[in-house]
């Protein structure tokens, strides 16, 4: 189960084309193109409703689309499950609400991934998962319960689970928005560790400080659509779009000059 | 004076430490706040007093336990010889005396279980086996089989039956319920629509009917020279009616679960089976236990049933007892017995549940 999987010589992590998704009636994801090769880091933002959420979603099949296709790590999504469960294991994912199981212990959380689907011995899977609860610094909590813990510590730990499983590539879905404000910094503080680690990381954010920080490159949705895709300087200086300016007016300012 | 004794740890901790006027306190301020409720306090206490008296002298104190026949039963209480004198008779119906050991044994294996939910050191896996493996030990001590003689279920009565249709139904609907409420929310569109049709169609049908099916109709659909024991089949009945009840119950529980867990567990890369299996049926386990257990407890009062197709549970035996001309006129006592025994065992499994719903409190803070 865990021999690694193939790798394309371009190093092109997701490849994704012609991507089309809808809601019933509703067109949520209107024929969207993004590649992604390994390393890079991807900040995609916008309006809520802009469909940020279920492209990288889309990403490991939380989501099906309907159209278009998407390669990850070489291998393209159907409806192969046992494929998708292969491919989900290298795709780490953090979510807004964190998801941690509750009735498991911060460690358990962190080995049970590892044992029950990379058949890591136990001895192993604890020593990776203390590793990593030390990188983000809740070793001390390791045999608390979730529920016992800030959000922002919950959060934390839910990046040392998906960690845990030697991701290839990491999805954040907006996750820092459920925090309360003094929570932020210490989670992006272990996003730009991780990006400056050089791992590849797709991230649907508000965070604009982050996404020049650390963001190779900048994602803009609305309706639906990428409006406009280009390296952060350029983006948040000369940003083509009307509905960019906009959007950034109001995100930047958050709403005090209106 | 009772209530200041059985007030719980947490709650002396924060009261004054002052037992005795805090007795005194609580019954001034709770039973004579005023000369009309004294009186009515009084009034109350007196009754029940008497009352208990009354029951006590004719349970206990003026009651005949010791004798062999009625008339030996010279006292004005209670006569309890129709319960000892054929306690036998009650406890393993016609099976016989040189065997009886047999039963004793299923009946500690029965009672092993306890011991085993309550010890939190025990491995999880070595509790689940056990649970596993009882109702075939059980079946095999009581009917027989390899290295032990066949004995004839006709001779199966008493508590031997309720206890055996009890625990080994209770071990049975459980895992067929989950599957039944799994089968109910799959995406495959076969499954789903014989799950519920199962479940709908079980729901609606009166146990009793589905009783007297068992007893007459089975026989008519197996290939001739088939013959199901009756009490497999009564036994089977039980457990798939509790299990479409069961399976509606954990249904709820599943869908009380946050997507997000089942999100988090499939991003994880956990396949379906795993991530019920680790996540998702775990949690909801323990937040079903409740309604679970109630569940529990009408199976086993269920188990009485089974008397309409001519299998003398317990109840049978009492029915046999009172009609028989040397205990008649005793149905009271009888009756009582009965009332006591199930009170027992279904008031140590809501004990059970409630200690299980205070283990989680605990984990949950």
């Amino acid at each position: 189960m865990s021999k690694p999987t193939p790798v394309t010589a371009d190093s092109t992590v997701v490849r994704i084309e012609h991507l089309n998704k809808w809601y019933g009636d509703y067109h949520a994801l209107k024929d969207i193109s993004l590649t992604v090769s390994a390393g890079e880091r991807i900040v995609v933002c916008g309006p809520s409703g802009s469909g940020k959420s279920t492209l990288i979603r889309c990403i490991n099949q939380l989501e099906k689309h309907q159209r278009g296709t998407i390669e990850v790590l070489g291998e393209t999504l159907d409806d192969n499950i046992k494929r998708l469960e292969r491919i989900r294991r290298s795709v780490g994912m953090c979510f807004q609400h964190f998801n941690l199981f509750p009735h498991l212990t911060v460690l358990e959380n962190c080995t049970l991934p590892q044992t029950a689907n990379l058949h890591a011995p136990q001895a192993e899977a604890i020593e990776r998962a203390l590793t990593l609860l030390d990188k983000v610094q809740m070793r001390d909590h390791a045999n608390k319960y979730p529920g016992q813990l800030s959000g922002g510590q919950q959060q934390r730990i839910a990046i040392a689970r998906a960690l845990c499983m030697r991701p290839r590539v990491m999805l954040f879905d907006e996750p820092t928005s459920a925090l309360d404000p003094e929570m932020i910094a210490e989670v992006l503080e272990v996003m730009v560790d991780l990006a400056q680690e050089g791992m590849t990381m797709i991230c649907v954010t508000h965070e604009m400080g982050f996404a020049k920080k650390v963001a190779d490159r900048v994602v803009f949705m609305d309706g639906g659509e990428v409006i406009e895709h280009a390296p952060p300087a350029r983006f948040f200086q000369f940003p083509e779009s009307s509905r960019t300016r906009r959007f950034l007016d109001q995100i930047l300012d958050h709403g005090v000059s209106a | 004076m009772t209530t200041t004794t059985l007030s719980t740890p947490t709650s002396s901790q924060t009261l004054p430490p002052r037992v005795a006027s805090r007795a005194w306190g609580w019954a001034r301020r709770q039973l004579f706040p005023s000369p009309l409720q004294a009186l009515l306090s009084m009034a109350t206490l007196i009754l029940s007093g008497w009352f208990a008296y009354v029951a006590l002298d004719w349970l206990v104190f003026s009651a005949t336990f010791v004798g062999t026949s009625q008339a030996d039963c010279t006292g004005d209480g209670a006569c309890w010889l129709p319960i000892t004198q054929r306690l036998g008779l009650f406890v393993y119906g016609f099976y016989p005396e040189t065997q009886r050991w047999r039963v004793d044994i299923a009946f500690a294996l029965a009672a092993g279980v306890f011991p085993l939910l309550y010890i939190k050191r025990i491995d999880r896996r070595w509790t689940l086996a056990y649970l596993v493996l009882l109702p075939f030990a059980m079946w095999w001590l009581l009917k027989g089989g390899p290295g032990l003689p066949d004995i004839s279920s006709t001779r199966f009565a008493g508590i031997l039956v309720t206890v055996f249709l009890g625990v080994v139904g209770m071990v049975f609907a459980l895992p067929i319920g989950i599957l039944l409420a799994l089968g109910r929310r799959s995406k495959k569109p076969v499954i789903r629509v014989l799950s519920v049709l199962y479940i709908e169609l079980i729901r609606s049908v009166p146990v009793i009917t589905l009783l007297f099916m068992a007893s007459l109709m089975i026989q008519l659909f197996l290939p001739s020279g088939w013959n199901l024991d009756i009490l497999l089949r009564v036994l089977a009945v039980l457990v798939l009616f509790t299990a479409a009840y069961m399976a509606e119950t954990v249904r709820g529980g599943l869908q009380g679960m946050p997507k997000g867990q089942y999100e988090a567990a499939a991003a994880l890369g956990f396949s379906y089976w795993k991530a019920m299996g680790l996540i998702i049926l775990p949690q909801v386990l323990r937040n079903t236990i409740p309604p679970l257990l109630t569940q529990f407890v009408g199976l086993f009062k269920e188990t009485t049933l089974v008397m309409v197709v001519g299998v003398l549970d317990v109840v049978g035996i009492a029915m046999s007892t009172t009609s028989t001309p040397e205990w008649i006129g005793r149905e009271n006592e009888v009756y009582l017995f009965l009332a006591l025994f199930f009170f027992a065992i279904c008031f140590a499994l809501s004990r059970y549940a409630r200690y299980l719903e205070r283990q989680l409190e605990k984990s949950r803070q």
